[in-house]
């Protein structure tokens, strides 16, 4: 059965494994979805999931994977787009969850990794472990679909359903302080190019 | 409406010929941060169906959604004034330059020939050192007659080149004094 999205909050929620959620989200991508991974160990772990065309890895320009994403998602409205990003990132950006809702982008799903600190830096806690709810504030800025998953199920049949459903969506997930898999290869243009290839845009 | 004074009339064409040239050159997403000068161009704009016109947070969102529309096969302009531009920098170096990204962007030049606002003319300063450190071709706009040619060709050789840049549109273009008392 699949439960009602949104009806765990951030502290019943629980803490899962960053790189087993991008494989179980790529896992479920059958139509060349599009997935940004935000700068850090977001996109590390989507590069250790298998480096997709589709994939696009952020290098630098941090809180900038919704943004993205949308500009994806607006250039190619058949084409479902992922942005991955940290709970650090989606604070610099807030005003882009506006955007996004006012954008109306039916084809955006963005996934907040909220494991409540700076792990790259050292671990320093970002805001929300002082209590900042990133899902509240996304339904605040307009995202009607967004709500915390209570655990590996919820997150799977989330995202079936996003894949599918009109959005845009924020599906909130608390994560744990486990090292990445993988490092992503810094060339910033073979990224690019490969992500414009996976896109149709380039031969 | 029609123009009602020579100041309307210039600013009626400089507004109908960056509308145009956009159109041509198929750049069709334009996320802004408002400004004075530039309203008159996002009113009309947002009256035309080609554009997608964006109201965004702030600055670097903008950067952001045309670098996705690009890679994603569509052409965008950000617009936005001086001091704007100045919060750029960390995301047209490690984003937009980097990975080659045909960002447009379009800069209402506040803070010179006869700004009264300190600040506003201190940020001014930065705006070209800013694109010349990073390398970044740009363009001030001055005369009518010039426009066409300058915005057209900047932004074809944005993308022929796989680089940003930047236009920058001067009073002198804005708010050229049309001679007799205003």
């Amino acid at each position: 059965m699949i439960p009602v999205f949104g009806s765990s909050t951030r502290d019943e929620a629980k803490r899962l494994n960053r790189a087993d959620l991008t494989r179980r989200l790529v896992a479920r991508l059958r139509h060349d979805e599009a997935v940004i991974g935000g700068i850090g160990h977001t996109n590390f772990d989507l590069w250790a999931s298998g480096q997709r065309p589709q994939n696009f890895y952020m290098l630098g320009s941090m809180g900038l994977a919704p943004s993205i994403a949308l500009g994806v998602a607006l250039a190619q409205p058949q084409r479902r787009v992922i942005a991955l990003e940290g709970d650090g990132s989606m604070l610099m950006h807030l005003g882009a969850l506006g955007t996004i809702a006012m954008a109306g982008v039916r084809n955006l799903i963005v996934v907040i990794l909220d494991n409540g600190v700076y792990q790259i830096t050292g671990g320093q806690p970002t805001l929300t472990s002082h209590g900042v709810d990133l899902v509240a504030i996304a339904k605040g800025a307009g995202i009607a679909r967004a709500g915390w998953v209570a655990d590996e199920a919820e997150f799977e049949a989330i995202v079936e359903r996003a894949l599918v459903e009109d959005g845009p969506w924020l599906i909130g997930v608390r994560t744990d302080d486990a090292a990445p898999e993988g490092v992503t290869d810094r060339d910033p243009v073979r990224i690019r190019e490969r992500f414009m290839q996976g896109m149709g845009v380039r031969r | 409406m029609a123009p009602q004074t020579t100041q309307d009339a210039t600013t009626a064409a400089w507004v109908g010929i960056v509308i145009d040239t956009l159109k041509a050159n198929k750049v069709e997403f334009v996320p802004y941060v408002p400004d004075k000068v530039l309203a008159p161009l996002i009113r009309q704009m947002a009256q035309d169906p080609f554009f997608t016109l964006l109201p965004v947070a702030r600055e670097e969102e903008g950067l952001g959604i045309v670098t996705g529309a690009w890679m994603a096969g569509k052409r965008g302009i950000v617009l936005m004034q001086t001091s704007g531009f100045a919060t750029l920098p960390n995301v047209l170096a490690s984003l937009v330059v980097c990975y080659q990204i045909p960002a447009l962007m379009l800069v209402s030049e506040r803070g010179t020939m006869g700004d009264h606002q300190l600040g506003q003319a201190l940020v001014c300063r930065t705006l070209r050192p800013i694109l010349e450190t990073l390398g970044i071709e740009h363009h001030t706009v001055q005369r009518l007659d010039e426009a066409e040619f300058i915005v057209d060709r900047t932004i074809r050789q944005a993308i022929a080149t796989q680089a940003p840049a930047c236009l920058i549109l001067s009073p002198l273009l804005t708010n050229r004094p049309q001679g007799g008392a205003r």
